[in-house]
């Protein structure tokens, strides 16, 4: 993700709170609309699409993250054909089309802007420091500590070859001791900011102002989304060839 | 659990974000208190540790799968309720921002549905009490995550329902929604309660100032023995295992519900099962046809009968075919552009 996160493209230039703004404005409008308006939620997919082609990123890139959202989504959705008939069967697809498109608005935010300027988007909305700092700390530590799950699982595994899982015997001192080791370096984490002058919150580094581009997406995509919401574009544009 | 931006309606929304803010806040004035510098770093840490242990999958035994932790208990039992707090909703921000599980707008919710009764009800109702009380360490620290860990799962998993059905968003029954999610977080529950207890066994015994509020009981620590610990273990677990699913099963499962109690849908005839052999009344499938007869008439609903409206529909369909030709353009032509150029400076490259 900070791979991806570190591109040049228009998308990833655009300031993080414009970014951020849109998202949440575009995830709100996408859920408000109707659980039967399959063809007017249906061009709020070009959005995402327009913001993965400009930012150069493949549209697959996100679908891996679906498996996570989908289930849940599915679980809830799919008595709606059994209860409604066909307007359940308009509904369940108009649902898991929800679910989809807020991933893609989210993911894409999140593919084009660096965690600091993330961080520094949601300062600027007067998010607490005490949050922010320790989402940017947790966020630096879950790579270690994920490497570190990841060799010691490693190292079972090949001490418990066929085995699936860790063992009952195990489940305390597998992750105990890892939990030890954690609050461990975590003294020693605050010693070495103290030594750096911690005050309580980072400094971030100095995030360029809010230009005429920036403002130009966020108007012209609050005004896109609203009016979205508002006509059923898809039908207008059919009715013209149909 | 972790509810996706689709499963809620913006006011349902807003209104759980409102929740949470407000537990969040109490949280920062009551972590703002303490040394928060000193504190930082340790809640990253953990909140980082609960966040890589979620990876580790625990073998359940007799049954062939496996589970693993959520945290909150953990986190609870570590940093208190007001630390643990703010470290699951960081948890849970990460998870929603950079690995897609849950939504940004369904952020609230979840922080509500996985954090404060993980956080705040699991300490002030089940931990802190168990703390207090003259039992043995050894005795506390299994009895506190796992009640814990049930009772917080149960009430998240209830919260998730009401959500959801406020938002509108599903037409399956509320008692059946009920009964389909609390047995699964019923199970979820005591296999996250067991690893979470197992984890504390352990710092107590190479770090015990580590646990929050142990030292408050009068118990004599070690005295209760590892088999009288399981033995006691079981009966919770029995009496969660018995007596909570027989109260959930007094309402339908969800499953159940979908096969036996829409005879008017075909659905008991397809499965060759008879509805009355099942105990399902027929109110189900009045409910569920009342419901259907009632949403044929919806004006927004666009393959109704009138013409006007088949029009409509045509109009619609056209209108997103040709939106998706634009969404395909959009998507590959300038991909094929750019591998057109590419292709030229090679040829010039040459």
């Amino acid at each position: 993700m900070d791979e991806l996160a570190a591109g040049t493209s228009p998308v990833h230039k655009l300031h993080p709170l414009v970014k951020f703004l849109v998202t949440i404005a575009y995830i709100y409008c996408v859920v408000s609309f109707s659980k039967y308006d399959l063809t007017g939620l249906f061009v709020m997919l070009l959005f995402p699409v327009i913001m993965f082609s400009t930012a150069g990123i493949p549209l697959s890139t996100c679908f891996w993250k679906l498996r996570l959202v989908l289930p849940l989504v599915l679980m809830v959705g799919i008595f709606n054909p059994i209860f409604e008939g066909k307007a359940g069967l308009i509904s369940m697809i108009t649902l898991m089309m929800k679910g989809v498109f807020a991933l893609m608005a989210s993911f894409i935010m999140v593919a084009t802007t660096p965690i600091d300027g993330l961080c520094a988007a949601l300062r600027k909305l007067h998010i607490p420091s005490i949050l922010v700092t320790l989402l940017l700390l947790t966020y630096r530590y879950i790579s270690v500590l994920v490497k570190e799950v990841a060799i010691m699982t490693d190292a079972y595994k090949l001490r418990a070859p066929g085995q699936k899982g860790i063992a009952p015997k195990a489940w305390g001192s597998f992750l105990g001791q890892l939990l030890l080791r954690s609050m461990d370096r975590a003294n020693e984490l605050y010693s070495s900011m103290q030594l750096r002058a911690f005050k309580g919150e980072f400094f971030y580094a100095a995030q360029r102002k809010l230009n005429v581009k920036d403002a130009v997406f966020f108007f012209v995509c609050i005004a896109a989304f609203v009016l979205a919401r508002l006509i059923n574009i898809t039908e207008l544009i059919g009715g013209v060839f149909a | 659990m972790h509810m996706a931006d689709a499963l809620l309606s913006p006011a349902v929304a807003t209104v759980m974000y409102g929740a949470s803010a407000i537990a969040a806040g109490t949280s920062i004035y009551k972590v703002n208190k303490d040394n928060i510098q000193k504190k930082l770093p340790t809640m990253a840490v953990t909140a980082a540790l609960v966040f890589a242990g979620q990876m580790l999958n625990y073998t359940i035994p007799g049954t062939g799968s496996s589970g693993h932790i959520c945290g909150g208990m953990l986190l609870t039992s570590l940093l208190g309720p007001f630390a643990g707090f703010l470290s699951m909703i960081v948890i849970i921000a990460i998870q929603c921002l950079f690995f897609a599980d849950g939504g940004l707008m369904a952020l609230g919710a979840n922080c509500w549905n996985m954090a404060f009764y993980g956080c705040f009800v699991g300490y002030f109702l089940i931990w802190r009490p168990i703390m207090k009380s003259k039992l043995a360490d050894r005795l506390k620290l299994i009895l506190a995550p796992v009640l814990g860990c049930v009772l917080t799962l149960q009430l998240g998993a209830f919260s998730v329902v009401l959500e959801t059905k406020l938002s509108g968003i599903t037409e399956l029954p509320f008692g059946a929604f009920v009964g389909l999610m609390q047995p699964i977080h019923l199970a979820i529950g005591l296999v996250e309660g067991l690893a979470t207890s197992a984890i504390l066994l352990f710092i107590y015994e190479a770090r015990p100032e580590l646990i929050m509020d142990l030292g408050e009981g009068k118990g004599e620590s070690g005295k209760l023995s590892l088999k009288a610990t399981i033995a006691v273990l079981a009966c919770v677990a029995v009496f969660f295992g018995a007596g909570l699913s027989l109260f959930a099963s007094s309402n339908p499962d969800g499953l159940e519900w979908t096969l036996f109690g829409n005879q008017d849908g075909g659905y008991s005839a397809n499965m060759g099962l008879d509805e009355e052999d099942y105990g399902v009344q027929s109110n189900a499938a009045d409910k569920a046809a009342g419901i259907q007869e009632k949403l044929s008439f919806l004006p927004d609903y666009a393959f109704k009968g009138s013409d006007s409206a088949i029009g409509t529909s045509t109009s619609g369909i056209v209108g997103m075919i040709l939106v998706a030709g634009v969404i395909l353009v959009v998507a590959f032509v300038p991909k094929l552009v750019k591998k057109g150029k590419v292709e030229t400076s090679d040829k010039q490259g040459e």
